[in-house]
Order: structure tokens, then C-alpha cells, then sequence
């Protein structure tokens, strides 16, 4: 069932995963993109994950798309894009190239890997649920998580200096 | 055993479903019914009695009317908008406790469908994703008050969830858990959340009018300067959609309320009532069946109070709308926890020693 499963969301994750890049149109990229989240987050709960599933939709779905289709609003869509974007032969020769080279790139490193086994008489399967994770991060992973929420505060003191209203003529 | 709770499970949250729809579609009788009393008007009264059948009469026209798609109107996301929005709306009233336990013979009947340990967050991501029926609506229609329309609802639900969400660590602090059906248990009796985050539920009620879009802040739909907003091109039951998943959001986010804040299914003295029967299974069902209806009157109350709200206060300016939800009510939100994370350590520092 679960492995049914697994294969099930995994095949319908590369697949929203493709269309978003071959999609023409920007907005159907985007919500291709949502259900690719949408997708992970499955991949998520059937790692009985259920917290980061949850957070994985609230934040990535749930905000930072609405931005991406926010900005994509005000962008007139799906007329001038195949104009500007001069595609000549050489462009796609390069493109091709390049592409291949990473596929190999990411093939030849994925040869290699080992996966962790998990002991499954000793395999906590509650670890992904809200209390473990907490406690982890608050006790184990005390110090990168409190680096990480002092990167987030610098970023979003970057984000008010550069969003704020200047002084001087250029402002409007 | 597993079969019965699985077709149990299955009945209830067919139930649940219907039982939402059916208050979606009388909410809109009543809030016609409630506007005409606040204006001294009668309101409907032609539609069988009292006008009781006027949400069917409503329902039966806009299928029976023209389905209209502009001509320059991205066909797949113009459909898709409305769908989005009344999927969204019906998903999130799944982790609600309506009420306790109901015990029938060996087996005892949870009154909640699913009972997942994330259940605030479930519905917080849910609702987060509403705003996608609006915005793709809005924008499919090719029209510039649909796409002011659904900008504006896109940043207000983005800036109001940020309060919303801070206001309900407040009361995740206190319960220490993120079930609803947990924190609907801890607050027995009279021990209800309201009396410990006043404030917190201000600023929850004032965001849960933004993320439904309703006045003061239905700015989206302002009819006064975009016409109708999102939805100024749809037409018959794609309109209705919209319109019905309103409702939908407006029953359950009154729902959440009254499950964080108000209780849930508790009422005072539910304790003396169930120590009054002698026999403990009869006590427990007779306990819940009264919990149930005190959770309805509750979800009603605050139906009535959307309602009451709309017909009463004015629309907010965009720029202060904006000013609101983030010079005011994110800092409030931020102000409420470190309140109520002074008041958790007092509270244990004088009683633990």
C-alpha cells in the first residue's frame, strides 16, 4: 500500500515537476509548482512527517507562490514571451549541451550514494511528529537553529531598507 | 471493528459536508433576512414561508442562467477559479471537533473526522491556499477590475495571515499542542480560552474578517470602485460558487473560533449534568448530544455577528486597511505572546515553587 503509494505521488511529482518547465504559460508554471508541493508534502506524510507537510503547504503554497503569481499578474503574460526570447541554433546547441552535462553530472554522483538503513527494530516512528521535532531543534540543534532566525531577521531588515521611501527627488 | 469506524468515518464526514453546505446555503437567507431588519426593510418573504425557499429559488436561477465566458478570457483558469475556491472552502472543516464522544453499545464514536495531531496548522494551510480561487479567477477574466480585484485579495490575505498566525501561538502556548480536538478538551466547563487571550481573539476575529473577505475588508469585491471585483465577469453558478464558498469559509472559521477561543463543544457545568445520571454511558451521550448543540449555537453567534458587522460598519480604505493589519495588529500579535509567555512562567514560578 505504502510503496503503491510512494510510487503513486512520485511519478505525479516529476510529472508537475516537468510541466512546470515546459508549460508556455508563466501562471500554468506556477500552479504546476503548487501541486508539485502539494505532491511533496504527500511525500512527506507518508514519511509520517505530518508537521513539515503542513509547513511545507503554509509557507511554500500557501505564501511564497502567491507572490510568484502576484508579480506574474502585473507582468503581461503570454504575448511578448515568445518574441523577446530569440531563439537561434546556437542558443539551443548550448542549452542542450549544458543540460546533458548536469544530467551527467547529477547521475554520476547519485551512482555513488548510500543510503542510511534505518534499524527497524530500533526506528522511532514518531520522530517527525511536532514534540520530537521540537525538542531536537531546541536541544541538538540549538545553535544553527537560533543562526538561522538571526539570518532571517537580517534578511528582513534588508527587505524594509530597500523596499523604504527614500528621501529626494527620485522618490514617488 | 475497523470496518464499522471506516463507514462510521465515511458517514460523518459526509455529514459534516452536507451540514456545512446547508448552512452555507441558509446563511445567505439570513443574511438578507438580517440585513432588511437592520434597514427596517421586510426582506424575502415571497418564497414559501417566510421566504424559506428563497436560497433554492436563488440556486435554481443562477443554473438556469447564462454561462458566459469573455471572449479574451483564459477558458481553463476561468473555470478553474470558482472550483478552486468552493474546494478549498469544503476541505477545511474536516479537523473541527463538533463534539466529545459518543458511546453506542461497546464501540465510542469520535465526533470529529479527522483527528491528525497538526489540526490548527491543517486548517491555517488551507485557508492560506483560498486566496488561489480569487486570484486565478480574477486574473482568467482579462479584465482590469478583475486583476485589481484579485491583487488586492491577494495581499491582504498575505499580510492579515501573518497576525492570524501570531495570534494563535498565543493559544498554542497555552495548550501545548496543536489538535483541536486537545484544546477543545482542555477547556471544560467554563475554563475558556477567551478569559486568558482577550487579546489574541481580537486580533484572530479581526483577521478572520480579512482572510474571508468580508466588510470591513471585502475590498476585493468593493462594488463602489471595481465593479464587483474577481468575479465582475462571472456569470450563473460560477458566480454562485464564489458567493456560496464565502459562506462556507464564514461557518468555518466561526468554527475555529468558537473551537480555540469559546470552548468548543464545553458549557458550564457540563461536569454536575453528567455526575447526575447514574448510569456513565447514558451521562457521556446525553453530555455530548448538548455539547453539539451548544457548539452550533456557538458557530451561529458568531455567523450572526459577521452578519450584524457587515450591515453595520463601512469599508476600509486600501492604505488603511494595509496600515492596520501590519503597524497595528502584527505588533499587538507579538505583544500578546510575550504577554502570555510572562504569564505562563508567573504562573508556574507561584505555583511550583
Amino acid at each position: 500500500m505504502t510503496e503503491s503509494l510512494f510510487f503513486f505521488f512520485a511519478s505525479l511529482t516529476l510529472l508537475c515537476a516537468i510541466m512546470v518547465v515546459i508549460s508556455k504559460n508563466p501562471v500554468f508554471s506556477v500552479i504546476f509548482l503548487i501541486l508539485t508541493f502539494f505532491t511533496i508534502s504527500a511525500h512527506y506524510i507518508l514519511l509520517n512527517a505530518q508537521f513539515l507537510a503542513a509547513v511545507n503547504i503554509i509557507v511554500y503554497a500557501g505564501a511564497i507562490m502567491v507572490l510568484f503569481l502576484f508579480v506574474l499578474m502585473f507582468i503581461n503574460t503570454g504575448k511578448n514571451v515568445e518574441g523577446t526570447l530569440k531563439r537561434n541554433m546556437l542558443a539551443k546547441i548550448a542549452g542542450t549541451i549544458a543540460g546533458g552535462l548536469l544530467f551527467t553530472v547529477v547521475v554520476a554522483a547519485l551512482k555513488d550514494v548510500t543510503l542510511g538503513h534505518p534499524d527497524p527494530a530500533t526506528y522511532d516512528s514518531q520522530v517527525g511528529m511536532v514534540e520530537n521535532l521540537g525538542k531536537v531543534l531546541f536541544t541538538k540543534y540549538m545553535l544553527p537553529f537560533q543562526l538561522v532566525a538571526v539570518l532571517f531577521l537580517v534578511s528582513m531588515v534588508g527587505a524594509v531598507m530597500i523596499g523604504k521611501r527614500e528621501t529626494g527627488e527620485q522618490n514617488f | 471493528m475497523d470496518s464499522v469506524l471506516l463507514i462510521y468515518k465515511g458517514i460523518y464526514i459526509l455529514a459534516i459536508f452536507g451540514i456545512s453546505l446547508l448552512i452555507a446555503t441558509y446563511s445567505t437567507y439570513f443574511e438578507r433576512k438580517i440585513a432588511a431588519f437592520i434597514q427596517d426593510r421586510v426582506g424575502p418573504n415571497r418564497a414559501g414561508p417566510m421566504g424559506l425557499l428563497q436560497p433554492l429559488a436563488d440556486a435554481g436561477k443562477l443554473f438556469f442562467k447564462e454561462e458566459f465566458i469573455p471572449a479574451k478570457a483564459n477558458k481553463m483558469l476561468f473555470i478553474l477559479g470558482p472550483g478552486i475556491a468552493m474546494l478549498v472552502a469544503a476541505m477545511s472543516s474536516a479537523v473541527i471537533p463538533f463534539g466529545d464522544t459518543l458511546i453506542i453499545g461497546e464501540t465510542s464514536f469520535d465526533l470529529i473526522a479527522i483527528d491528525v495531531n497538526i489540526g490548527i496548522l491543517y486548517i491555517f494551510g488551507v485557508v492560506s491556499l483560498g486566496v488561489y480561487g480569487l486570484m486565478i479567477g480574477g486574473w482568467a477574466s482579462n479584465n482590469k477590475f478583475s486583476l485589481l480585484g484579485a491583487i488586492r485579495a491577494a495581499s491582504q490575505n498575505i499580510s492579515y495571515e501573518l497576525a492570524m498566525g501570531l495570534s494563535l501561538i498565543a493559544v498554542l502556548m497555552l495548550s501545548g499542542s496543536l489538535s483541536l480536538k486537545v484544546i477543545a478538551e482542555q477547556q471544560t466547563g467554563f475554563n475558556w480560552n477567551i478569559w486568558y487571550q482577550p487579546l489574541g481573539f481580537l486580533i484572530f476575529l479581526i483577521c478572520a474578517f480579512a482572510e474571508t473577505n468580508r466588510t470591513p475588508f471585502d475590498l476585493p469585491e468593493s462594488e463602489a470602485e471595481l465593479i464587483g471585483g474577481y468575479h465582475t465577469e462571472y456569470s450563473s453558478m460560477k458566480l454562485g460558487m464564489y458567493l456560496f464558498a464565502e459562506y462556507i469559509n464564514i461557518f468555518v472559521v466561526s468554527a475555529v473560533m468558537a473551537t480555540l477561543y469559546f470552548g468548543a463543544y464545553n458549557f458550564p457545568f457540563m461536569e454536575n449534568l453528567r455526575n447526575a445520571f447514574d448510569d456513565p454511558v447514558l451521562g457521556n451521550n446525553v453530555v455530548t448530544i448538548i455539547g453539539v448543540a451548544v457548539m452550533f449555537a456557538k458557530i451561529f453567534a458568531f455567523i450572526f455577528f459577521f452578519m450584524w458587522v457587515r450591515w453595520t460598519l463601512p469599508r476600509f480604505r486600501y492604505d488603511q486597511l494595509m496600515k492596520l493589519g501590519w503597524n497595528i495588529l502584527i505588533p499587538l500579535a507579538i505583544l500578546n505572546i510575550l504577554l502570555t509567555g510572562g504569564g505562563i512562567l508567573l504562573y508556574e514560578y507561584f505555583t511550583k515553587g
